[in-house]
This record gives C-alpha cells, sequence and structure tokens, in this order.
C-alpha cells in the first residue's frame, strides 16, 4: 500500500514542478495557484505513505535510506506549508517543489524492501533521534532555498537588469529574514539531535561518541551552521555572504550525507 | 439590438484632430441628447478623453447606425465627414463589447495598464444615466465592462509594477527592504524629482525624511512640506548610517558620495542594506559602491531601464488580461441572447397556461357531481397535455437562441403565438435575472 501512495506522491510533486516551471517562465499567479494546491495534495498522499509504510513495517519507517530520504522531503513540505500559512510567500512553492520531487524521486530509485531492524537499534530514541535529526535537515533546507532567493534576487538588484524573475521573487529583507529564522529553527533541532544520538549510541554499543564519520560530520555541520549563527549575530553577516554561506553549508550536510550512505560507514551503516 | 462604436484614439488621430472632436464633460448632456433624438439611436454613451473620443450606441442596424454616429460626429463638430473618416475607427456587436472591455482595463491605453480610464468610463457611463440615454443594453455592457477590469487587476499584474521613474525607485525600495515601514530616507539637494520620490516614498510607509540642501533656508522649507528634519549640508556624512534610503540631486560637480565613505557607514549598520537614488547630472554618487556589499545604487538611467522592462513585463500581463477578456465576452454574448429568447419562452408559457385554466374552469362549470379528486386529475390530466406541447418547442428556442439565426426563431415563434413581449416585462426579466 505505501508503494502505490509513495507514487502518488511522485506524481504530484512531479506535477507541481512542472506547473511550477510554467509560472516562473509567463509569471501568471493562477499557475502558482494550482502547483500549491497540487503540493498539497503530494503532502497528503505524502503523509498517507509514511502512515502506512509505519504500520506494515511495525516500526518507524525511518531505518534505510528510501525511507529516510522520503520522511526528509516530508518534512522539508511541513515547514514549507507551515511557512505559507504565516506568510503566504506562494512563489517558495516554486522552488519547494522541485527540491521535494529531487529527494522523493532519488528514493524512488533506492530498494524499497521493508527490511527488519538490527536488535541493537531497537529503542524508542531511533524515532525521536532520526525525526530531530531530519527536522533540523529541513530547516536548513529551507535556509539553502532562501539562500539561492537571495543570491538571484540581489543579482538582478546589482546588475540593475530587472526582468523574469525579479517580478515574481520576494525582497530581499524578507528572504534574509525568513532565511535566519528558519536558522534559528533548525540549529537547536541539529543540536539535540546530536544528543539524542550520543544517548541512543550509549544504549546500543555502550559510548556516547564513537567518532564514526556520520558523527563527525554532524560535527563539522554543526560548527558551520553555530558559525552562520554567530556571524549573524554579532558581526553583522547578512544579504549575500549569508546566503551564500547557507548554500554551502546545506551543500557540504548533503554531500557528506551521500557519500557516507554511499560508502555506508560507521555505525549509521546499519540502516543501510 | 446591435452594439455599434465610432471612435478614435492616439492610436488613429493626432492631438489636434482629437481635440477638434472632443466633447466637454460639462456640456455633454446635449450631444447625448442630439444623439439619440435626432440620429436614431436607441441608447448612446460619449466618453471623451484627451487621448480618445469614442460614441457608444445601441441600433437597429448596423450599417445605418455607423453611418449615423459617423454624421453626428461630423454635424456636432461641424467638420465634413471625409476629412474625419480617415481618423475614424469602428467596432460592431462582438467586437465593439470588447472594445469597451479591453478600453475600460486599460489595454487600450497608452501606458498599458493605466487606472484613470477606468474612471474617465465609469464619469462617461454616469452621464448617460443621468442624461438617461443608458438602456438595458448599455447598463449592462458598462456594468459588465467595469466588472471586467476589476477582475483583470485583480487576476493580472497589469497594473502592478511602475510606469514612472518615482514610482520604479519606490518599488525597487520595496523588493529591497520589504515594507518601507519605519525607514528613513535622506534628500541631498533639491530637485523636483526627488521630491515627488520622497512624497512616494512617504506615502508607502517611510517614517522619517532628513532634508539636506547647500541653503539652509530651502532644506527648512522643503522639510515642512514632508514633516521632515532639516540638516546643513556639510553634516549629511554623519547621518548617512541613519538612512536606509538616500535620494541625491544636487548640482555638485563631483562625487560627493564616495566609496571609502560607504565602507565605513556599511560597516556601521551591521550590513543593513541602503538603497542611493542619485537623479543627479553629473552625477553626485561614485558608482563604485554599487560593488560593496548590501549597498544598491540607481542612477536615472538605470531606473529608467527599470520602467521599461516594466513596460514589457505589462505586455506579458496584457496576453493573460486578453484571455479573461475572451471569456467574460462569451459570457456576456450569451446573457445578449438568452435576453430575447427568455422572456419570449416565459410569454409563451403564460399564454398557454391562461388558455388551459380558462378551459378547464368552463369545462367542470359544466359538469356535476364531482369530487375533488376528480377535479385533481382533469387538472393534472390538462397541465400534462399542455407542458408536452409546449417542451418541444421551449427547448428548441433555447438551443436556437445561441446560434446566429437564433433571432429568426424567436421571431416566429412571437408571430406564430401572438404574443407581445412588452419592453417593460424584459427590463423586469432582466434586472432578476442578473
Amino acid at each position: 500500500m505505501n508503494i502505490i501512495f509513495f507514487y502518488i506522491t511522485v506524481i504530484a510533486y512531479l506535477f507541481a514542478t512542472f506547473i511550477s516551471i510554467i509560472y516562473l517562465i509567463i509569471h501568471n499567479d493562477k499557475f502558482i495557484g494550482i502547483a500549491n494546491k497540487v503540493i498539497l495534495a503530494g503532502f497528503a498522499s505524502h503523509t498517507l505513505t509514511i502512515a502506512s509504510r509505519w504500520f506494515e513495517a511495525g516500526r518507524a519507517p525511518f531505518v534505510n535510506l528510501h525511507e529516510a530520504l522520503s520522511l526528509f522531503s516530508w518534512m522539508v513540505v511541513v515547514i514549507y506549508l507551515l511557512i505559507f500559512l504565516r506568510h503566504k510567500l506562494t512563489v517558495l512553492g516554486a522552488f519547494v517543489a522541485p527540491f521535494a520531487l529531487l529527494l522523493i524521486i532519488t528514493a524512488s530509485f533506492l530498494p524499497k524492501e521493508i527490511i527488519p531492524l538490527a536488535p541493537a537499534l531497537e529503542s524508542y530514541w531511533l524515532p525521536i533521534h532520526v525525526s530531530l535529526a531530519f527536522l533540523g535537515n529541513a530547516f536548513f533546507a529551507m535556509t539553502f532555498l532562501f539562500g539561492i532567493m537571495y543570491v538571484i534576487q540581489e543579482r538582478y538588484l546589482k546588475s540593475k537588469k530587472v526582468g523574469g524573475l525579479y517580478f515574481l521573487l520576494p525582497s530581499l529583507d524578507i528572504v534574509d529574514e525568513l532565511s535566519y529564522r528558519c536558522l534559528t529553527y533548525g540549529f537547536p533541532l541539529l543540536t539535540l539531535a546530536i544528543i539524542t544520538g550520543a544517548i541512543w549510541a550509549e544504549y546500543a554499543w555502550g559510548s556516547y561518541w564513537s567518532w564514526e564519520p556520520r558523527q563527525t560530520w554532524s560535527l563539522i555541520t554543526w560548527f558551520l551552521y553555530a558559525a552562520l549563527i554567530h556571524g549573524r549575530l554579532t558581526v553583522g553577516w547578512r544579504g549575500r555572504k549569508a546566503a551564500i554561506f547557507s548554500i554551502i553549508a546545506f551543500l557540504i550536510l548533503v554531500g557528506s550525507f551521500a557519500i557516507i550512505k554511499l560508502f555506508s560507514w560507521g555505525a549509521h551503516a546499519v540502516f543501510r | 439590438m446591435n452594439l455599434i462604436i465610432v471612435g478614435l484614439s492616439h492610436k488613429t488621430a493626432p492631438v489636434e484632430i482629437r481635440e477638434k472632436l472632443s466633447f466637454p464633460s460639462q456640456t455633454i448632456g446635449e450631444p447625448l441628447n442630439r444623439l439619440c433624438t435626432s440620429y436614431g439611436i436607441n441608447e448612446g454613451v460619449i466618453i471623451s478623453t484627451c487621448n480618445r473620443v469614442e460614441i457608444f450606441a445601441v441600433t437597429r442596424d448596423i450599417e445605418k447606425g455607423l453611418w449615423q454616429l459617423k454624421r453626428f460626429m461630423s454635424d456636432y463638430h461641424n467638420i465634413p465627414i471625409e476629412g474625419l473618416d480617415e481618423h475614424l475607427y469602428t467596432y460592431t456587436s462582438e467586437d465593439a463589447a470588447r472594445h469597451i472591455f479591453r478600453v475600460a482595463s486599460g489595454l487600450d491605453s497608452m501606458v498599458l495598464g493605466e487606472p484613470q480610464i477606468f474612471g474617465q468610463v465609469k464619469d462617461a457611463y454616469g452621464y448617460a444615466l443621468q442624461h438617461r440615454t443608458a438602456g438595458v443594453i448599455i447598463n449592462k455592457l458598462f456594468h459588465k465592462a467595469f466588472s471586467v477590469a476589476k477582475r483583470i487587476r485583480t487576476e493580472t499584474k497589469i497594473g502592478s509594477s511602475a510606469v514612472s521613474i518615482s514610482y520604479a525607485a519606490v518599488e525597487l525600495a520595496k523588493k529591497i527592504f520589504g515594507t518601507l515601514e519605519g525607514k528613513s530616507v535622506m534628500l541631498i539637494g533639491a530637485g523636483e524629482m526627488a521630491e515627488l520620490a520622497a512624497k512616494h516614498l512617504l506615502s508607502n510607509g517611510v517614517q522619517e525624511i532628513i532634508v539636506a540642501n547647500r541653503t539652509y533656508e530651502r532644506a527648512i522649507e522643503m522639510a515642512k512640506g514632508f514633516n521632515g528634519t532639516p540638516i546643513m549640508f556639510r553634516e549629511f556624512p554623519h547621518y548617512l548610517k541613519r538612512v536606509d534610503i538616500v535620494i541625491a540631486s544636487t548640482a555638485a560637480p563631483k562625487y560627493i558620495i564616495r566609496p571609502e565613505q560607504i565602507d565605513e557607514v556599511i560597516k556601521e549598520r551591521k550590513n543593513r542594506s541602503m538603497f542611493f537614488i542619485d537623479i543627479s547630472v553629473p552625477r553626485n554618487v561614485d558608482p563604485l559602491i554599487n560593488n560593496i556589499d548590501n549597498i544598491y545604487l540607481y542612477n536615472v538611467d538605470d531606473l529608467q531601464g527599470v520602467v521599461e522592462a516594466n513596460m514589457k513585463e505589462r505586455a506579458k500581463e496584457a496576453k493573460a488580461a486578453e484571455v479573461i477578456i475572451d471569456e467574460e465576452i462569451k459570457n456576456f454574448y450569451r446573457w445578449v441572447k438568452s435576453l430575447d429568447v427568455v422572456p419570449t419562452i416565459v410569454a409563451l408559457k403564460k399564454k398557454i397556461e391562461d388558455i388551459r385554466k380558462g378551459e378547464v374552469e368552463k369545462a367542470l362549470s359544466g359538469l356535476n357531481g364531482l369530487q375533488e379528486k376528480d377535479i385533481q386529475v382533469i387538472d393534472a390530466m390538462t397541465k400534462a397535455i399542455v407542458n408536452k406541447i409546449v417542451h418541444d418547442p421551449v427547448t428548441h428556442l433555447k438551443k436556437e437562441a445561441n446560434k446566429v439565426e437564433g433571432d429568426f426563431y424567436i421571431e416566429a415563434a412571437r408571430r406564430l403565438f401572438d404574443l407581445n413581449t412588452e419592453e417593460v416585462e424584459v427590463e423586469k426579466k432582466i434586472e432578476e435575472g442578473s
């Protein structure tokens, strides 16, 4: 059942991406309206995907990479919908749709069988640790998307050649502010994820910290985002510099995650 | 009934011709009345602005009507038709309705999507109402035109991008700062354009305006107008860090704002963005400051470039607007057609029902000893017969009414059944229907 919902979700995000691209080209608000409705429909089916998989597996479906990517893109959409409700930032959908699509398409190519959980990992810390980590990452994904939006809009304004996306993208200060807010949510979540991960590791392997690659890279990511928060709060980093930093930090986060998964290093490899 | 238009606009006639043919609004009643009394026109509206003169009319015969409108224009202004004809355009039926929708929405204007024309069309319609030259069709048409224009304004962004330099500056400021609430502006020098831009910024929520000028008295005078703060000219560098937007328009022959200075200022502002508008020639602000992060500098040419880009964007939006117009034209014509068929059907049904009732009563008065149930059966039977007979003609009338030859069917039905659909009744029906 979860596989059917999964493919419905893929189609919905694909469709939303397609309509978003039309919107970005012809600037007709009708299209972004439709795209947002399709994202909402995709989100509903995505929720059913995860719920039914949870039910079918009899455990939190946060274990293999397919599940992880699906969960991640679901959380990105959740946060998007929250931002949409508060700020009515319709154009953001045109960036979120392709992003969610990319994640879920990658997930669709990965093995989808429900695998039993290694006994060592069976603990209520699993859903807590994994959801905290992905929620935090989803907020960072938003700072990444806002970073891209900022850099594009800033380019238009600096070059004085307005046109194209200039008309659709929101104001620089608004994008910057939202990016900062996502950062202030993402950072504590990442911190908690690292702490709960350490506690879980203590339960599972009897050691809080073993310097395995995933842990090490989480820590590096943590330092990167800590530097960004620090820069924003005290040195007055804002605008382009902060935007580019958000983009790079997220790319490092995703890159390290992908490489570790690819080579299956360390304790987190049990998740394959 | 047919809708016709004869008119001229900035697209077809130079100003020398337009001014000769204009109808001043103070005395518009006279030509309106003359149009409807002496030229065989049923309903009429005259739109006269500096860019266009158009006469909208409802007439029975299209060819004759067009000729009459041209004759009216020529008679009224004492210009021979021959000299007039080359500047005039004409629209009939659906094209005429489309034209008024486009005009009201600003799609036919010199500056695409400009909003003034909406008010002008509204006024013109108001005069026609006032002088009782607007009837059922004009009423419906103009109301529709207004709702179409409003729909276009909300569903497309045709009027949203700035097409003047001072508005372009406000728009850019909004793209940088989001909201202008609580922002402050400094005017350096006193140019007319700077003043205009400051006014627009102020009406968009800017909180504080600081005015610096070489002659302090002029600064005080200008500041008064904005409820702002005048400062001495040599003091202005100290105020830079306090303001978000700077409008420079002095007559200084060299740069008065330099990159080294702004490097310092932006540091003190902790990188909060600044927007410099340099509308002075020769320029007052060193163009190099645009390279500093979070500093945006626009000179007159840059703003002009934004205006041109906005114009292009409006043209893009206009395409979406045309789609809406197509849609609304279809709706409108469905209504126009039903205008004839609805009262015809009502009259047909009423006539037959009257006959039935009369005959049933007559028959019942001649019958004795009938139960209440029997009477009901007779009543139901006659109703059924009548309904079955009327059913087919009514369905066909409804269907045919939407076709080109619809009028013919309606006319035939009226004659065959000898129906007199009173004008008054028609209007009542329309009021209910719309």
